[in-house]
């Protein structure tokens, strides 16, 4: 077997230093679910109005976000921001602020799908049974939004965790940058040690999304 | 024959420019079964459901047990647990089983007690041959099992009137019967119904009077004998003509008769 460089990591505190960096991958991703999830549900209420204003509002927004690269916006609000307005903002709260950005305007579409295809019907029988329209949406609508929603935000999630590989542009040390540190010091010590690190790393990902993955899918055929 | 229990006085309904419904005025007396017919688009479902308030009306005024049924009435959600309204497309909830489908608006719209609500409904379902299906989800009923929960959903409110929207039009052919089945029993029984069908032989057998409405007003009532032996009105007569075919191939006369 060809040497992959593993030895690599149990050298000082290497392995320990990558968990800090997957860590501080799963922090900003986490942080930023736990502010985009309300206010994506919020959004997503906001875009189902009829309402021409609010419609085109929430409609340039979510086009934006969805179509900038999230890498332009992270340098957008990391460098644009300090240049222009002088602020001095971390590269980690200016990941976890484009982050939350993208996955308000994401999950604000999820909801806004899972509203309007609960079908008219649905609100009809309910009223025919005489239900009221509190309970229509306390028994009827939100728990029906609720089993389309779940596996769409859970994978919005695995899919915001990835991504954070990008902020180790605006000089956030997160895994990968560890990862790219550690072969930098072993270079001469271990020439292959590129392989072994960053098969750690990705099998650190996979670690963190494929139980959130495995959720998603049995929520899915458990409510089909 | 009872009291009057739903009256319908002078009901105009627009969709804009169009006018859906109008001038049209109707009685239904209690234990009496009203059939609708008509071609389509002449407002037989607006009708229906016009009489459980899911359309606002321009003009008339509908009355249930002498009280008027308004959009706007704070009694609005109470009037309604009155009418039984069954859909041609059922519209069960799909998150809940056929049982919690059927108990949910009892125990919480009528506060009725969870065990009670629930006898009812597994009495109601095996009436109509689905006991054992009580904990499935919609999706795993058939069309014409889940039409019959959901005329079970209806009936488990005890309304005093109930109406069908062509329960029938949605399903195969040979899911038709056992709703149409379904529907004769509760004749039977008595109840009050306002029947919207296409199912004519059916509207026979079922109808105190029918109605042969076309363009949104109401252009023949009769008895069913004498609406589909006699209709009086050529519209009536040239909408029952759609119905029946002529035989273009000669089969051997009567012998293929005499066969059968």
């Amino acid at each position: 077997m060809p040497d992959l460089g593993f030895e690599v990591l149990l050298k000082g505190k290497n392995f320990a230093r990558l968990m800090g960096g997957l860590w501080v991958a799963l922090r900003i991703s986490l942080i930023s679910v736990v502010i985009s999830i309300p206010l994506g549900i919020l959004l997503g209420i906001v875009m189902t109005w009829k309402n021409p204003i609010s419609r085109v509002l929430t409609r340039i927004y979510l086009e934006i976000i969805r179509i900038m690269p999230q890498l332009v916006l992270l340098f957008l609000v990391f460098f644009g921001t300090t240049r222009t307005f002088g602020w001095d903002i971390s590269g980690e709260l200016a990941s976890i602020i484009v982050f939350s950005l993208w996955g308000t305007a994401e999950m604000g579409d999820l909801v806004r799908g899972a509203l309007i295809s609960i079908p008219i019907h649905q609100y009809e029988s309910a009223s025919a049974l005489g239900l009221s329209s509190g309970q229509t949406f306390l028994y009827i609508i939100i728990p029906q939004t609720i089993r389309r929603l779940i596996p769409l935000s859970i994978n919005l999630i695995t899919r915001m965790i990835k991504t954070t590989s990008l902020v180790l542009m605006i000089g956030v040390v997160e895994v990968l940058k560890v990862a790219q540190q550690i072969i930098e010091a072993n270079r001469m010590a271990s020439p292959n040690a590129a392989f072994g690190i960053y098969l750690t790393v990705f099998i650190l990902y996979f670690l963190a999304c494929w139980p959130i993955s495995l959720v998603a899918k049995a929520l899915e055929r458990r409510w089909q | 024959m009872g009291r009057e229990l739903l009256s319908i006085e002078h009901l105009t309904k627009r969709y804009g420019d169009l006018t859906v419904l109008e001038d049209l005025s109707l009685t239904v007396q209690e234990g009496q079964v009203i059939v609708i017919v008509g071609p389509s688009g002449c407002g037989k479902s607006t009708l229906l459901r016009c009489i459980n308030a899911l359309e606002p009306i321009q003009g008339g005024i509908i009355k249930l047990d002498g009280q008027e049924i308004d959009r706007d009435t704070k009694k609005l959600p109470e009037l309604r647990q009155k009418i039984g309204m069954v859909f041609q497309s059922y519209d069960l909830f799909p998150h809940l089983t056929a049982l919690d489908n059927i108990t949910l608006a009892p125990i919480k719209v009528q506060k009725r007690k969870k065990a009670e609500v629930e006898a009812e409904a597994l009495q109601l379902l095996e009436r109509v041959g689905l006991k054992d299906r009580a904990g499935d989800y919609p999706r795993q009923l058939s069309g014409g099992q889940k039409q019959r929960v959901a005329i079970v959903r209806a009936l488990c409110m005890h309304p005093e009137i109930m109406l069908f929207d062509e329960v029938t039009a949605a399903l195969d052919p040979e899911m038709v019967r056992e709703v149409l089945d379904v529907l004769l029993d509760l004749a039977k029984q008595g109840r009050t119904m306002l029947i919207v069908t296409h199912e004519m032989q059916f509207a026979r057998a079922v109808a105190d009077q029918v109605i042969f409405l076309d363009g949104g007003q109401i252009v023949e009532q009769a008895p069913p004998d004498q609406f589909f032996e006699h209709p009086k009105t050529q519209r009536a007569q040239k909408f029952l003509n759609t119905f029946t075919f002529e035989t273009i191939k000669n089969h051997g006369g009567n012998d293929y008769e005499n066969q059968a």
